[in-house]
């Protein structure tokens, strides 16, 4: 039952759902706990019909028993009153199990069926390409996750069981009506006619202002937050009258958009309840009449004269009956809502898999003294790459050294648009690489082919001789070692965070790792040291601290490759320099991709690239590129800006 | 004390708020009258028309005055509840603008974004059910009870025997569960934050190929939500089939010894009319209960909300602007006495500690120190963005706590380190500085930012929209723009808190000639992570810890300071080396 969302939907307008979603539905959620829908579609429907036939007793109390006992005396009677009480009786025992048993089931396959939705959901996220997430706002992909799924919890666990046992009852009422009179259900009918047409228009012109409610607590909500995150430069322009004017015009809109749109939503209810009174009446006058001509009744129990009994009976149900239209209608939109979030999640469900067709796989391996590779299940801290080849049958081990090479790589995110244009690169163990370059010259888009976040275009690259195509996606990114732009901690501990670069690394590990980083120091002062929670993506830390965390979580990996995108722009310079000798014993005899926009950052770098539109423009040493006075030159002399 | 902040911003809806629950009254009454004309009219039954007609005239009547109750009351129910979520959405945006940076940063901006559109729309709900919900359903329940007790007193004593007995359930149900939904919400939103993790750090998971853990990891806390759900919900799955139950028991009850007592006094005592009425009656009075419990929980609910909302409204800022303040800053002088900061009174650290500063008008200052030495800290006391702990701040030989806010802050520009651009034209935002500013003066301060070229290359130029956070500019740009904003103010003081970190050196550079140029009489303040942004000030500050370490000129600071040095060596040995070459 979450909190805020939730409460607003019951606002939202009537909401597009996708083709075929209602029959997918329908499987996805029947294929689980089948036995217990059986169950709880049967409790459903006792519990209706008892509600409705133990009704009519109620009738048969009056015509069978006291209206002849009033006559007769009691004597006469009380076998038959004790006949009907005990009937009575035990209907309502039947429809009291029944709504336990449908409930308490109800609400276990109602939150298993989420839970499966949920995982389903999850597991599909996790295999899906990152062009998924770099085409798709992250805002929707959570509402999948929050609003989308609760509208279902709320379809599948209130208002389709509600609905069914509306209908059901529906049926049962118009069965029982047909079977005493059939006058006086023709009324009915006409008069519910009515109310569906009421709860028509009522229902438009609430969606007409739930739309436009929607649309100005959108734009409300949008400037508080774009206010309040501001509000420091506020203060310190002093703009708080500003800002509040432009504020009290928005809440006013939204003031009056959501005063209407509720307004629509209260009458209903009070609508349709009058509407059955007068139904009431006119059944009552309607009953009279008949009663006082002694007109001929029909109904499936046969023909005959209407009685005060059947008359009181179509009373008694008619408020019942404008009730439970009322009730119905104002969950037909939750439905439509659920089937909307559910087309949602099938979509998100039906996305293609990153696709992995690699069969090369990193195995540990121990070195024979005649320089051959034997496959080692144990930790050897020896790698090999483990390539099988079809055509001979045979399996070589190839050293997993950490050599990269590009041949003539051409890539665009889509196909219509290059950004990578012909680079080449050949980066050998132990060196380290620089890319330089402004903003959107494809720096980062190169370190994204090389652990296959993305697939080239045309062009080769290999590893260790292999090309990369044929390396198993999870065993090339395990001997890469990343520490991306944009920092992400988890929520957890310090040590949490560091650790998940090797799951089942030591305490002693987890330090020098730490030490490595240059992050050892900062942590032992946090207040519980290693053990400091995190959360909300360490927004406790300094975003200089973050970044060391996230250099100690890629150096406890200890990969053969290391790729170090702007891991160091938020450290001071002074930091940086100790990070940075630590990082140079670590990566010793590795290969090292640094991107970095201080030049000081790759100056001691054994080859720099400079990018500019995706392609390679100048390569060499800083020392060469000076020599060459071209752009890297200006850059260095800060002629060009580099953003 | 909740209800009490709460209620003071009913304001002009007290009105409608009154209206409501009077309507509902009306309402009420004609819901439990109803009943009882129909029981009459179903006794008349057999009389003839004429009292069909009669009491369904009456009931029309009343069905219509009812229906209109009905309407008005929905209608200034809705009006009441939003209204009040208005008030409090514009009470705590007022509020927030009177906070200084102490209160923002205690309560997050996140959060006073939550407070401020989640909380009130809970709030505006959970205030509609009560004035429509708290006031029927009590009402309800004693006019059923009084009509019960008007037809037949021994059967609405049997009513009265079952209310403490569904009741008594319902509440046990609702305290069993309560404190149960708190932990899912809790739960809810680990799992919800699991994800957003999950999406956000993507390429985290991927590359370091923590698929399978994560998935582990998330399917222990679907787990976790799944069956504390399930717990919950079965117990809540309880509360119908009571409510069905006590409602049968009591029409079981009703019935037979209704029908016993009508039999054997022959309708004196109860009629055939009355029963159904009473019947209905029991129904009304159990599902009132129901409804009863149902608001008890949305109201236990929304106190959290409330509560949070409170807190805002009742906040205190801690730093005020002085009555009578002084509206002039005469001149850029600054000056810090032995002056002690904490951010709060229970940290155990300065984050200042021990600083004496002398800085004349028209000085430029140069700030050099590592994450966290509290170099932000110091320049956010001189326009009183905080308060000093302990020692004096002069602004211009008065005590910073002397000048009117407003004034202080037009004299004191400072380019915060987070700066934002807002929705709107480059014009608008750089007016921010100046609402008044002609579009000369505009184009000067863009040339003195160095904004001016860039601009112009703009297609809208100077009416170029700039998205919310400024997300269709550059870094350098935003940067730049928001000096040009500063500029505007034409500040006595300006300070830059690493204003230039995206700025390439060469503009950097230009922008710093230009303010010595230009604006030769304001002090400049200036924090670096470069050493040639600050390398040419008349004094620089090397900071570290919350003190100030050293001071001196380039020149100075060169030959004494070792972290200075340290610094200017890692960012510019390879300048030393092309010098070499």
């Amino acid at each position: 039952m979450p909190r805020g969302p939730m409460m607003q939907k019951g606002m939202q307008a009537m909401p597009k759902i996708r083709k075929g979603t209602v029959p997918r539905l329908i499987k996805y959620v029947f294929s689980g706990y089948k036995a217990y829908w059986i169950i709880v579609a049967l409790c459903i429907v006792a519990s209706s019909i008892s509600g409705v036939i133990a009704n009519t007793y109620l009738q048969e109390l009056i015509d069978d028993c006291i209206v002849p006992g009033i006559q007769n005396g009691m004597d006469a009677v009380a076998k038959d009153l004790i006949k009907i009480l005990v009937t009575m009786g035990s209907i309502y025992v039947v429809g009291v199990i029944a709504s336990f048993l449908y409930t308490r089931l109800g609400a276990i396959i109602t939150q298993g069926t989420l839970k499966r939705f949920r995982v389903d959901m999850f597991h599909k996220m996790e295999s899906l390409p990152i062009k998924y997430f770099d085409t798709h706002a992250h805002g929707d992909i959570m509402s999948t996750y929050t609003n989308d799924t609760d509208a279902l919890r709320q379809m599948i666990g209130q208002s389709l069981p509600q609905i069914f046992q509306s209908l059901i009852s529906l049926v049962a009422i118009f069965v029982m009506m047909i079977y005493y009179s059939l006058w006086m259900t023709l009324l009915v009918i006409v008069i519910i006619c009515v109310m569906f047409f009421i709860v028509k228009v009522v229902g438009g012109g609430s969606a007409k202002y739930m739309m436009s409610q929607q649309r100005s607590l959108a734009a409300a909500e949008g400037y508080i937050e774009e206010m309040v995150n501001g509000q420091k430069v506020v203060k310190v322009f002093n703009h708080e009258e500003e800002g509040k004017a432009k504020f009290v015009e928005l809440n006013d809109k939204l003031y009056s958009d959501s005063s209407r749109a509720n307004r629509y939503g209260n009458i209903l209810m009070p609508i349709l309840n009058n509407i059955g009174n007068i139904m009431y009446v006119l059944l009552a006058v309607f009953g009279g009449l008949l009663l006082l001509y002694k007109a001929m009744n029909v109904g499936l129990q046969g023909i005959n004269v209407i009685s005060i009994g059947v008359i009181v009976y179509f009373l008694s149900i008619a408020r019942q009956m404008a009730m439970m239209i009322g009730q119905t209608s104002m969950q037909v939109n939750m439905v439509a809502m659920g089937l909307a979030g559910a087309g949602r999640i099938f979509e998100l469900l039906d996305e293609e898999p990153e696709a992995d067709n690699g069969y090369v796989m990193l195995v540990n391996v121990v070195k024979n003294p005649d320089g051959t590779l034997t496959e080692s299940a144990e930790r050897t801290g020896q790698w090999a790459w483990k390539h099988y080849h079809k055509a001979t049958d045979t399996t070589t081990y190839v050293e997993l050294k950490g050599n990269i090479e590009m041949f003539e790589v051409d890539f665009g995110y889509t196909s219509d648009k290059i950004v990578l244009h012909d680079v080449s690169i050949n980066a050998k163990s132990g060196e380290k690489i620089a890319f330089v370059g402004a903003t959107g010259a494809g720096k980062t888009t190169i370190t994204n082919l090389i652990n296959r976040f993305y697939d080239i275009q045309d062009g080769k690259i290999r590893y260790d001789g292999i090309n990369v195509n044929k390396i198993k996606k999870a065993d090339l990114r395990r001997s890469l070692g990343m520490v991306l732009q944009d920092i992400n901690l988890f929520t957890g501990t310090v040590a949490d965070n560091i650790r998940y670069g090797k799951l089942d690394a030591t305490q002693e590990e987890l330090e020098a790792a730490a030490k490595l980083a240059g992050a050892h120091d900062f942590i032992t002062r946090l207040p519980k040291g290693y053990d400091t929670m995190l959360t909300n993506n360490g927004s406790e830390l300094s975003q200089g601290q973050r970044q060391l965390i996230s250099i100690a979580r890629a150096a406890l990996e200890d990969p053969p490759v290391m790729i170090l995108d702007e891991a160091t722009s938020s450290i001071d310079t002074r930091t940086e320099a100790i990070v940075q000798r630590g990082m140079d014993n670590l990566m010793k005899g590795r290969t090292v991709f640094v991107i970095a926009h201080r030049l000081s950052t790759v100056r001691n770098s054994d080859m720099i690239l400079v990018l500019d539109h995706g392609r390679i423009i100048e390569r060499g040493t800083h020392d060469e590129l000076l020599a060459l006075k071209g752009t890297y030159y200006k850059l260095y002399t800060g002629a060009f800006e580099l953003e | 004390m909740v209800i009490k902040t709460i209620g003071k911003s009913v304001r002009e809806y007290k009105l409608p708020s009154i209206l409501t629950p009077a309507f509902i009254v009306v309402e009420v009454v004609m819901e439990t009258v109803i009943p009882m004309i129909m029981a009459i009219l179903i006794d008349n039954f057999d009389k003839g028309m004429e009292p069909i007609l009669k009491y369904g005239l009456i009931l029309v009547a009343m069905a219509v005055i009812s229906l209109v109750c009905g309407i008005l009351g929905g209608k200034y129910a809705a009006i009441a509840s939003t209204g009040l979520a208005k008030n409090l959405r514009q009470d705590m945006y007022f509020a927030l603008q009177e906070f200084s940076f102490r209160e923002i940063d205690d309560f997050s901006a996140s959060s006073l974004v939550t407070r401020m559109t989640t909380d009130v729309t809970n709030l505006q709900n959970a205030y509609q059910m009560i004035i429509r919900g708290a006031i029927r359903t009590p009402l309800m329940l004693v006019f059923a009870f009084a009509m019960s007790f008007s037809i037949n007193w021994k059967i609405a004593l049997i009513f009265l025997a079952a209310v403490p007995v569904l009741g008594g359930a319902l509440a046990i149900i609702v305290l069993k569960v309560m404190p149960f939904f708190r932990k899912i919400f809790k739960r809810y939103d680990a799992l919800n934050n699991s994800v957003q993790e999950n999406v956000r750090g993507i390429r985290v998971v991927k590359a370091f190929v923590r698929e399978d853990y994560e998935k582990e990891k998330f399917g222990e806390a679907v787990e976790r939500v799944r069956s504390d759900f399930t717990y919950a919900e079965k117990i809540l799955a309880l509360n119908n089939p009571i409510m069905m139950f006590m409602i049968y028991t009591v029409i079981m009850i009703v019935a037979a010894y209704g029908s016993t007592l009508i039999i054997d006094t022959k309708e004196s005592e109860l009629t055939t009319g009355q029963l159904s009425a009473l019947i209905g009656y029991a129904t009304q009075i159990m599902a009132s209960m129901m409804m009863l419990s149902m608001i008890m929980v949305m109201i236990t609910m929304s106190i959290e909300s409330a509560k949070r909302i409170t807190e805002v409204l009742n906040r205190k800022p801690t730093l005020v602007s002085p009555e009578n303040g002084v509206k002039e800053v005469p001149n850029g002088d600054i000056s810090f006495r032995d002056v002690n900061f904490r951010y709060s009174e229970k940290a155990e650290r300065n984050a200042l500690e021990d600083i004496n500063l002398e800085i004349k008008s028209g000085m430029t200052v140069g700030i050099i120190g590592g994450t966290g030495s509290s170099k932000s800290t110091l320049i956010q006391l001189i326009p009183r963005l905080y308060d000093v702990s302990e020692g004096e701040l002069l602004v211009g030989d008065r005590n910073v706590k002397e000048y009117d806010l407003a004034a202080l802050r037009d004299a004191v520009s400072v380019v915060l380190q987070k700066n934002v651009l807002f929705a709107g034209t480059i014009k608008e935002n750089l007016r921010w500085g100046n609402k008044y500013a002609t579009d000369e003066e505009i184009e000067r301060v863009c040339k003195l930012a160095q904004a001016h070229e860039f601009i112009e290359e703009m297609p809208d130029k100077y009416d170029t929209f700039i998205e919310q956070g400024g997300t269709n500019v550059s870094g350098g740009q935003k940067q730049r723009l928001c000096i040009a904003r500063a500029l505007l103010k034409k500040p006595k003081i300006l300070i830059l808190d690493d204003s230039t970190s995206a700025v390439d050196t060469k503009t950097d550079a230009l922008i710093r000639k230009a303010m010595r140029e230009e604006i030769p009489d304001t002090t400049k303040i200036i924090i670096a992570q470069r050493v040639v942004s600050v390398e040419d000030a008349d004094l620089i500050l090397v900071m570290s810890g919350g003190k100030i370490v050293d001071r001196g000129t380039h020149e100075e600071l060169m030959k004494t300071s070792e972290i200075y040095r340290e610094v200017y060596e890692t960012q510019s040995g390879g300048k030393e080396e092309e010098e070499n070459a």
